[in-house]
């Protein structure tokens, strides 16, 4: 009789599996909650010591005399990043739009690889050519050191572009052929195709784009560093030399100890803090997207 | 009298709040095949899901009442779904070979037993493909890629590779709704020989199938089963008028 | 109304494409350009000395063996740590849960994850690997951290890899007496696994271009790693410190040629392997 054997030993290593599993499945959030707890653990309370107020509006950032004001950082990443979106975002829309609605298949189907290799090259790279080209470039024609804002402005718009032609081809490429050949059935170019149809359709699909291309712009370090000059100052001008949360960090850990040390990693909560409502805001971005499919 | 192998008692199968299955009461006896008949979400595909448990991996599926097989109730816990799933083999509408080796197709479900020995699975490879008529036309080529096959070469891969399971029941859900008549003809005949070895279940939403193959046929409506008896009987004086219509064609 | 000046349609059109044509010929020159600038003066210095010896006075005078080697050893290690754990948590996510609380959770901490910056990755990584675990500086330190920054993107990318294998395979799987184990193995993970692997080798390229997590956890050291514990200096790292210190340019173009060889390598295979992986999706 076949009834016999069908009665279970338990099925207990599947379950062990599971339980196994879900423990690895939380290794991420876990090291989420760890980098949380332990940067604010190290940064938080110098923060506290010396008054909220004081480390985010204050102008002046002397460690070895306690002064510990970060808004000229803070300043100076929102620039740059504002910077390299200006940079950034035209020319990689403007990209994205032209390989997938005006050039023909071979060209977009050639250069969207190519397009994302760049990707992968390291940001010192980047920096270093800004370092070697860009930085003569501008103190030979505007004057001044060259590492500024407008350079840091650039590498960082440069360095964003793969990421943002990339999403942008692939949320414009989800839009339906249908909503395309509706439009130019009723008679219209195009452009004007894609400015009334395609764009509004693949909006929230670019807005995540860019919103990841920033958040890809303030987090960067080491390129920003080769070419932005590091004066801890609000820059007066886009030709003025400036320091990043980022670049803040990394220019003095190695040497930093004490307070000092506890306020790059308040500096780090502070860029922390900005990098998540950032996600959020992407999130909800991609969020409206997915909802609308 | 004839040897009861599956009985279904006061079953009904839920998804969500939605039910799927009304009330079954059914017998199914030992070496017949029981075709099923009715029209699209009738509850016939899911009725056989229910017999081997993978309608378990639905989330919000739910059941009540009883499904002795050989006397036990499939539904008690502790059963070992797996072995359940050996015992009642299922040959599902679209054949669906694994992406690998024709021979690897074969031995998937041995291997998962843990039979390793190589004379005793090329043996038993051949057995199989042979019941299911394949053999001739595969024979020479058992390393290559299961994709590789026709429709309905296809189809038969996926029964013999059931047989390896060296199963009691075999569950056919549409299993030639894809193919083309010859193919069918070809599945038919292997059925019919199957049949002294096996309990078969054959779902089909083409009655002259039925007709042509099963010893009794049970009418499945709205997840009812509306009656169940000698296929002759059904085909030619049905009990109820909502089974006649079906068969004349009038829906479904 | 103020009467406006309108382009009509066609000739907008035209002036579209063309502005956009421009932009895009500026926007891939530009990046072009990057390639070519570090190629051109970069794969002269290249020779069989410059990748097998190590680097003296500084990386003034040598080669880079010694940083080719740590570069190895971090990624290794940052690879062998995290493959586990993201395709374990992609197994989770697909194949052992429904969607609800949980993995919402779980995918809310992997995306907030992948958009941390790795200078903070390199905070934690000095505060946790090389203070309190006192691991010191070093190859255990840098690829831990490096691990942990490359989470996410194996998580995200073996998820999408493991959905995409057809839900029949798993049918079958089930219907011929597998436990969900066993279907993992060997059905779903086997069809998986040029998607996973494609994830893999991504993470490698960002592994060897990182440079700010690193620096403040494997450290800068010059001389070649002996143990995991030895502070250890990446490509990356060395090609930063050349380029920033100035201390010689043909040396550190020379570095970051065969860095972005590496990586331009890298991500070939990865196209290469996504490109089987999708026709073949696309044929069953």
């Amino acid at each position: 009789m076949a009834g016999g054997n069908m009665i279970a030993r338990h099925e207990g290593s599947d379950r062990l599996i599971k339980i196994s599993l879900l423990v690895v499945a939380f290794s991420a959030v876990s090291v989420l909650v760890i980098i949380t707890i332990f940067i604010f653990e190290q940064g938080l309370p110098i923060m506290m010591k010396y008054g909220l107020k004081n480390f985010l509006l204050g102008q002046n950032w002397f460690p070895s005399e306690k002064s510990f004001g970060l808004l000229p950082m803070i300043v100076g990443s929102l620039l740059v990043t504002l910077g390299a979106l200006v940079i950034g975002v035209p020319l990689g829309l403007a990209s994205a739009i032209f390989l997938t609605e005006f050039s023909n298949r071979r060209v977009s189907r050639f250069l969207k690889p190519v397009i994302e290799l760049l990707a992968g090259i390291p940001s010192v790279v980047y920096g270093f050519l800004g370092l070697m080209f860009l930085v003569p470039f501008i103190r030979e024609k505007f004057g001044g050191s060259g590492l500024s804002v407008l350079a840091a402005s650039i590498i960082l718009g440069i360095m964003i572009l793969p990421t943002i032609i990339s999403i942008s081809i692939d949320s414009i490429r989800a839009v339906p052929d249908s909503y395309r050949e509706g439009s130019i059935a009723l008679g219209a170019t195009r452009w004007q195709t894609v400015r009334m149809v395609v764009l509004p359709a693949a909006r929230s699909g670019l807005v995540a784009g860019i919103i990841l291309g920033m958040g890809r712009a303030i987090g960067e370090t080491m390129a920003v560093i080769m070419v932005a000059g590091n004066a801890a100052d609000i820059p007066g001008s886009l030709l003025a030399p400036v320091r990043t949360l980022t670049s803040n960090i990394a220019l003095e850990m190695a040497y930093a100890s004490g307070e000092h040390r506890e306020a790059l990693f308040a500096t780090g909560v502070v860029l922390f803090v900005i990098i998540m409502i950032l996600n959020f805001l992407a999130n909800l971005a991609a969020r409206k997207q997915y909802r609308k499919k | 009298m004839k040897d009861t192998a599956i009985q279904v008692i006061n079953f009904s199968h839920f998804y969500g709040q939605q039910q799927s299955l009304k009330n079954l009461n059914l017998q199914v006896y030992r070496n017949e095949i029981l075709g099923i008949i009715g029209p699209a979400r009738s509850g016939k595909s899911t009725f056989l899901t229910c017999l081997n448990r993978l309608g378990d991996l639905v989330p919000g599926s739910r059941v009540t009442g009883k499904i002795l097989i050989d006397g036990q109730n499939i539904y008690c816990p502790g059963i070992e779904v797996a072995a359940l799933r050996r015992q009642l083999g299922m040959v599902f509408a679209t054949p669906v070979p694994l992406p690998m080796s024709i021979y690897d197709n074969l031995v998937f479900g041995p291997k998962l037993q843990g039979k390793k020995y190589r004379l005793d699975l090329d043996g038993l490879v051949e057995d199989c493909l042979e019941k299911a008529g394949l053999w001739i036309e595969v024979k020479d080529r058992l390393k290559t890629s299961a994709l590789k096959l026709s429709g309905g070469q296809q189809q038969r891969l996926c029964l013999a590779r059931v047989l390896a399971l060296k199963p009691e029941y075999i569950l056919l859900d549409e299993p030639t709704s894809g193919l083309d008549p010859i193919s069918t003809m070809k599945i038919e005949d292997t059925l019919r020989l199957l049949k002294k070895d096996y309990t078969i279940i054959l779902v089909t939403n083409n009655t002259k199938q039925a007709a042509r193959v099963a010893d009794r046929t049970a009418f499945f409506l709205m997840g009812e089963l509306v009656e169940v008896n000698e296929t002759g009987i059904i085909f030619t004086r049905p009990a109820d008028k909502r089974t006649e219509n079906y068969i004349e064609g009038k829906f479904g | 109304m103020k009467k406006r000046f309108r382009l009509k349609p066609k000739v907008e059109q035209k002036a579209v494409q063309f502005l956009l044509c421009l932009m895009t010929s500026i926007a891939v020159l530009i990046l072009i350009f990057i390639l070519a600038v570090i190629l051109k003066n970069g794969l002269p210095e290249i020779s069989l000395e410059f990748l097998t010896k190590n680097p003296a006075h500084m990386g003034r005078e040598g080669g880079i063996f010694s940083t080719i080697v740590a570069t190895l050893y971090l990624t290794v290690i940052a690879l062998l740590v995290a493959t586990p754990l993201g395709v374990g948590t992609a197994i989770y996510l697909t194949e052992y849960t429904f969607e609800g609380i949980v993995t919402r959770i779980i995918r809310f901490g992997a995306e907030c994850l992948a958009g941390i910056p790795s200078i903070i990755f390199g905070l934690f990584g000095f505060i946790l690997f090389v203070n309190k675990l006192k691991f010191g500086w070093s190859i255990l330190s840098g690829g831990l951290t490096l691990a942990f920054m490359v989470l996410p993107t194996i998580i995200r990318t073996s998820e999408e890899a493991i959905k995409s294998v057809p839900a029949a395979y798993r049918l079958v799987s089930y219907s011929l007496g597998s436990t969900r184990w066993q279907t993992v193995t060997r059905v779903v993970l086997p069809s998986a696994s040029p998607g996973i692997i494609t994830g893999v080798i991504l993470s490698l390229g960002r592994s060897i271009g990182e440079t700010a997590a690193v620096i403040f956890t494997a450290g800068s050291a010059l001389h070649l790693p002996s143990s995991l514990f030895s502070s250890a200096r990446t490509m990356s790292v060395h090609f930063y410190i050349l380029a920033r210190e100035g201390i010689s340019m043909p040396k550190a173009y020379g570095t970051a040629a065969v860095l972005v060889i590496a990586i331009l390598l890298v991500n070939i295979v990865t196209y290469y392997l996504m490109g089987k992986y999708i026709t073949r999706s696309s044929r069953e």
